[in-house]
């Protein structure tokens, strides 16, 4: 008996040993680059680095930039405020406009090898250099604008926004709804790696599950609920991490343009590594909390 | 032909008539669907589309063309002549093949990486995986720019202390070459990686036990399971990161013009086509501050920005394979 235990638990150990080599390339690189970078600016937050001629010198001052940040910074506080307020709104809007596409794009019809390489294209245009020149093209906006001019009707969303006001139903809810249906581009554009995780979620679930669900008397809306769900539940929370992540961490949002012009512009590192910290901390424990309220509906196999 | 059309025809009616109208109804639905899923397929591909087929038009445009008000969509003189000059200012083919090379390189390196990492963290059980999976959603969450005060001062002041420096053992200024990047990517470090890393685990979690338990029983090692059972069945997930880390790396500017500023890629020169086509213009009239006009920098704005895409919307095509046929090669499933 004894010796089966002690027989077990080597084991256990050959794959504790086989496990840590498995991620040992992770481990060196976190060392080697991660960390270093990482800790100093967390000490820099806490210090006001003084910037010589070849040399930096940071002085531990407390929680002064953390205050400075919160207290006196007179944007600081309504840009994060604002950047997680529409965090919310965008990422649910991205979650369920992918799954939706993903479940369609899934299906068998003609043309969808087209239809799927057009998808992937928002992957290619919401990533690295493309995404900045996109956003200050003139040329582009003057098109849309004159196409705009030349196009009389009225738009749907905005009709449908004045028969609704008018009505009174509550309309805070709904502004927010119609804030999204109008920027479908950006969704668009930003849940294009989302459809993909799906897709490859989707495709790896048998057809022979729904098979068997139609033979028993499963409707495609039940079979949607009880199978699809559940088989890609784990990616839902890699989808909802990377989405909340992608959002937040784009170079493009107010706040990353606040660290930016407070690092380069003012050159205060303590201030802006200060201020990045604030912001990462928040952002990761709205991940933490929502990824566990998730995770607890994440279906795994064992 | 048509006999057998009628005949056909027939039977569906026969056959409806037999299934009490169940057939007819089931094929009106059918149909229905496919009508539906046709509009808002079209739709949503139209709203994605539709800058890029504006970029299309814009492209194939004379200067002229873009002054006229009643131009909108389809050229009155149609040119390549922007092709061929946003290719002459990119220096295109060598820009392409420099990356090519390193973006297939960086993306099959990381890739491997993050799948030997994910797996790990997937399938063994081990002290501090708790700990150390926190440490990967950090690096997810932690993106460039904002260790980026800290990586800036690290390059700024490379002499002094940089990294690479400290495990070289000699004051190396290393932002030029490709070298520390490579090793960053190695060290699943990249651009990106901790989510490859994610995802990767997440799928490799779903797998049953039974197949792997399967594996060892007939005497895989671990090695040998990972490699023969597990790596077919993640065939998808593999191919899905595998393009963006070959997307992402093509057109990052970021870690490129940290770590490649020497190289030329088409990324970064793309992001500097509007100087770079002052400077063209400078010399090429031999007139130096003249101002080009907004308008036709932005045309060739278009035309580079279209010159990147195309390669990978082909890669696209390509890998798309892999999400498809995944299914015939996996094993048990359910």
């Amino acid at each position: 008996m004894k010796k089966q235990k002690n027989k077990l638990a080597g084991l256990q150990k050959r794959k504790a040993i086989s496990g840590y080599l498995f991620i040992s390339p992770f481990l060196l690189g976190f060392l080697v680059f991660m960390a270093k970078p990482f800790f100093q600016s967390l000490w820099m937050s806490f210090c006001d680095v003084e910037l010589g001629a070849g040399i930096i010198n940071p002085v531990f001052k407390g929680l002064k930039n953390f205050k400075h940040a919160l207290t006196i910074d007179p944007e600081f506080n309504r840009l994060l405020v604002e950047q997680i307020s529409k965090m919310c709104v965008y990422s649910l809007a991205i979650m369920v406009f992918s799954f939706f596409v993903a479940l369609i794009l899934n299906q068998k019809f003609k043309g969808r090898a087209l239809v799927r390489s057009i998808f992937f294209l928002p992957v290619i245009l919401s990533s690295g250099v493309i995404l900045g020149l996109e956003t200050n093209n003139q040329l582009m906006a003057n098109l849309a604008s004159s196409i705009e001019e030349t196009t009389t009707g009225v738009s749907v969303t905005v009709a449908l926004e004045n028969i609704l006001r008018t009505a009174g139903v509550g309309t805070r809810a709904f502004e927010k709804v119609f804030e999204v249906i109008d920027n479908i581009y950006d969704i668009a554009i930003a849940s294009g790696i989302q459809i993909i995780i799906y897709l490859s979620g989707l495709q790896t679930i048998s057809d022979s599950m729904y098979e068997a669900a139609a033979i028993e008397g499963c409707t495609k809306w039940e079979s949607l609920w009880k199978i699809t769900f559940p088989m890609i539940s784990s990616l839902f929370l890699v989808n909802w991490i990377y989405t909340i992540i992608d959002f937040c961490m784009r170079s493009d949002n107010e706040v990353m343009k606040k660290f930016t012009t407070v690092m380069i512009g003012e050159m205060n590192y303590g201030l802006a590594s200060a201020m990045a910290w604030l912001y990462f901390l928040i952002v990761m424990a709205f991940v933490g909390i929502t990824s566990l309220f998730i995770s607890k509906g994440v279906y795994y196999y064992d | 032909m048509t006999k057998v059309k009628v005949k056909k025809y027939q039977n569906f009616w026969e056959r409806n008539r037999k299934s009490h109208g169940y057939l007819l109804k089931k094929t009106l639905l059918g149909y229905g669907v496919s009508i539906c899923r046709f509009i808002l397929l079209f739709g949503m591909c139209f709203l994605i589309l539709q800058p890029i087929l504006n970029k299309i038009s814009v492209s194939f445009m004379t200067e002229q063309d873009l002054y006229n008000p009643i131009v909108i969509s389809i050229p009155e003189h149609f040119t390549t002549e922007n092709y061929k000059l946003a290719a002459d200012i990119m220096q295109y083919s060598k820009g392409l093949r420099n990356s090519l090379i390193i973006s297939l390189t960086i993306a099959v390196l990381q890739i491997t990486m993050c799948t030997l990492v994910g797996y790990g963290f997937a399938r063994f059980e081990f002290p501090f995986k708790k700990l150390l999976f926190a440490l990967v959603i950090l690096v997810i969450l932690v993106p460039p720019q904002t260790i980026s005060s800290s990586l800036h001062l690290h390059f700024r002041f490379f002499d002094i202390f940089g990294l690479i420096e400290l495990i070289r053992g000699e004051p190396l200024n290393l932002t030029g070459s490709v070298l520390p990047y490579y090793m960053m990517s190695a060290g699943c470090m990249g651009l990106k990686n901790g989510l490859y890393i994610y995802m990767i685990r997440q799928f490799f979690r779903n797998i049953p036990k039974e197949l792997e338990e399967a594996a060892y029983v007939d005497g895989c090692g671990t090695l040998k399971t990972f490699v023969r059972i597990m790596l077919p069945d993640a065939k998808p997930i593999l191919t899905s990161c595998f393009l963006f880390s070959f997307v992402w790396q093509w057109t990052d500017g970021f870690y490129s013009r940290m770590f490649l500023g020497n190289t030329r890629l088409v990324s970064t020169s793309l992001s500097t086509i509007v100087d770079s086509l002052g400077v063209w213009i400078a010399k090429g009239t031999g007139m130096m501050n003249q101002t080009v006009s907004i308008a036709y920098s932005n045309c060739i704005l278009s035309t580079g920005t279209l010159m990147i895409i195309l390669p990978l919307i082909i890669l696209y095509l390509f890998a798309q394979k892999g999400f498809v046929e995944s299914l015939s090669s996996s094993g048990i499933k359910m």
